[in-house]
């Protein structure tokens, strides 16, 4: 295609949606919404991830040593766990540390503070605690664990106990409602995105049926289909273009207004900051899927008028 | 330069045309002639391509139509300039517009375009009216248009689909007076009417057709039904 054809469908392009007038204005506006959908939903997405990824972080198991193994073989068993692909993170507490917390955790209990005092010393025990990278991997820790025990110098288990057990059906049925949380949360987004994006192809279609006439005329003027498909496809690319300039510019004060609600409401997901923060990313995504969305709808929606 | 072979068109069980042969001359002035419903649009749909025969051949020069190619059509259109009844013009597009598209879509150059639209504006009497759109003119007006689009691209044939039609009678004689001229300029015309003083008025080739089958094909220019 010449530059004189390009910029005579650009022009016409332009042409056409200015003169649009309630046209135009009607699929902008459809436009907008069905952008304003998928931005809301990539929101949603990051909410969600956020939220599963803040229960997935509570979710830990702990492995509590004798009070007589020594800090080097609890260590060694600590860069032993730290090895494993499935393990995220191991947080070490020494016995004296776990005393420490304790007594400030009970600072204003003056009945539990004697008691500790009356057994002297300090009975509680050093720990290890494990954090996998996904909630479904803490049997296979355990079973780790449990296959190779960490022996001390005189040949008995340092390992007191592990909490996994207690917590086993705790740990799976959070497991499975993440995971279900997940993919009913992305089948819910893919749905929402689909169904936006009919609206949107629909509304393209209805405003090209509406110049099908005009159509029939360019073909019988000797127009080839290029030449009538590109300044609708021009068209629908502005279209696109100025329903996600004004779904970015909406965003700010809506995200603005909702931010310290959700940071509230979702435990420190302020959507404000989200957007600011992934402003390239929504601006992308936003602006491709219009560009898209107004190229791809028009190209089918007018093919079926240039038949013969 | 046109001839129909034996041409015979069906809409389900119902024949528009049957067996019509006629054939065309360079610079002829032809009328098609007919009531409604005679066959008369067919006939033209048939030479634009925008219908294929059930049987027979449509030939334009030596081409046989129904031997081009969808791609090929509207390096074949660009030949033929339509003016129909209804106008159909672009509704979106100016006076100025509308012509320079026919030109545009023929890939003619700006130069061309700015140089062959206002002469043709001034042709046909609207040299005033360049930048009014469509539901601004009045329908002579609108007519006047679309054969100034029609004979932009100075093609061998102008056909004509009942162009008076919508017209009162000053504007009707006006569109002949046109259609004459570019005639006489060297150019083939085709026009369907069932308007009887048009037909007189032309005084010129007139192709009867009745129920689908050419009836009557007269040298002398009267309409008789």
């Amino acid at each position: 295609m010449d530059w004189m054809i390009f910029k005579r469908m650009v022009i016409a392009g332009g042409k056409n949606f200015t003169r649009g007038g309630a046209v135009s204005a009607a699929t902008v506006l459809i436009m907008t919404v069905t952008l304003a959908i998928i931005a809301s939903l990539i929101f949603l997405s990051a909410l969600l991830t956020f939220t599963l990824n803040t229960i997935t972080d509570k979710v830990d198991v702990s492995v509590y040593f004798v009070t007589t193994a020594s800090e080097s073989d609890i260590l060694a068993v600590k860069s032993q766990l730290e090895k494993l692909p499935q393990v995220a993170s191991v947080t070490y507490t020494s016995a004296a540390d776990a005393l420490t917390a304790f007594t400030a955790r009970h600072a204003s209990d003056q009945l539990t503070l004697q008691a500790l005092q009356e057994l002297g010393g300090n009975p509680l025990d050093a720990s290890l605690e494990v954090r996998a990278k996904d909630p479904t991997e803490y049997e296979s820790i355990v079973n780790f664990l449990e296959a190779s025990p960490a022996l001390s110098a005189g040949g008995t288990s340092i390992v007191d106990r592990i909490n996994y057990a207690q917590n086993k059906e705790v740990i799976d049925r959070l497991a499975l409602a993440i995971q279900a949380t997940r993919e009913v949360g992305f089948a819910v987004v893919a749905l929402f995105a689909l169904a936006s994006i009919l609206i949107a192809f629909a509304t393209i279609r209805l405003a090209i049926y509406t110049a099908k006439e005009e159509i029939a005329v360019m073909r019988l003027v000797g127009a080839s289909n290029a030449y009538i498909q590109g300044p609708f496809i021009v068209t629908g690319v502005i279209t696109g273009v100025t329903a996600a300039a004004l779904v970015l510019l909406l965003l700010w004060p809506a995200t603005w207004y909702a931010g310290a609600r959700t940071a509230g409401w979702f435990g420190g997901f302020n959507i404000a900051s989200y957007y600011s923060g992934h402003f390239a990313l929504i601006f992308s995504i936003v602006l491709v899927s219009s560009i898209a969305l107004g190229a791809i709808a028009s190209v089918l929606a007018i093919r079926k008028y240039l038949k013969v | 330069m046109i001839y129909f072979d034996k041409v015979t068109k069906l809409y389900g069980d119902m024949a528009a045309l049957e067996e019509v042969t006629i054939s065309v001359a360079p610079k002829e002035f032809v009328s098609i002639v007919g009531h409604s419903g005679a066959g008369k649009t067919t006939l033209l749909k048939l030479l634009l391509a925008e219908e294929r025969p059930t049987a027979g051949s449509v030939f334009f020069e030596s081409i046989d139509i129904n031997d081009l190619p969808s791609s090929a059509l509207h390096h074949y259109r660009r030949k033929i300039g339509m003016v129909f009844q209804d106008f159909r013009l672009i509704p979106n597009k100016t006076a100025y517009e509308n012509i320079a598209f026919a030109m545009e879509a023929a890939g003619r150059t700006d130069d061309e375009i700015k140089s062959d639209v206002p002469y043709i504006l001034e042709l046909v009497n609207l040299a005033d009216k360049t930048a009014h759109f469509p539901d601004q003119l009045s329908g002579g007006e609108k007519q006047r248009i679309a054969i100034g689009r029609a004979i932009i691209n100075q093609p061998e044939l102008i056909v004509a689909d009942e162009p008076t039609g919508n017209l009162d009678p000053i504007n009707t004689y006006e569109v002949v007076e046109i259609l004459k001229k570019i005639n006489e300029l060297g150019t083939t015309v085709i026009i369907t009417t069932h308007n009887k003083g048009v037909v007189d008025a032309i005084g010129r080739r007139v192709i009867t057709i009745d129920r689908g089958r050419l009836v009557r094909d007269d040298a002398g220019g009267k309409y008789i039904l």
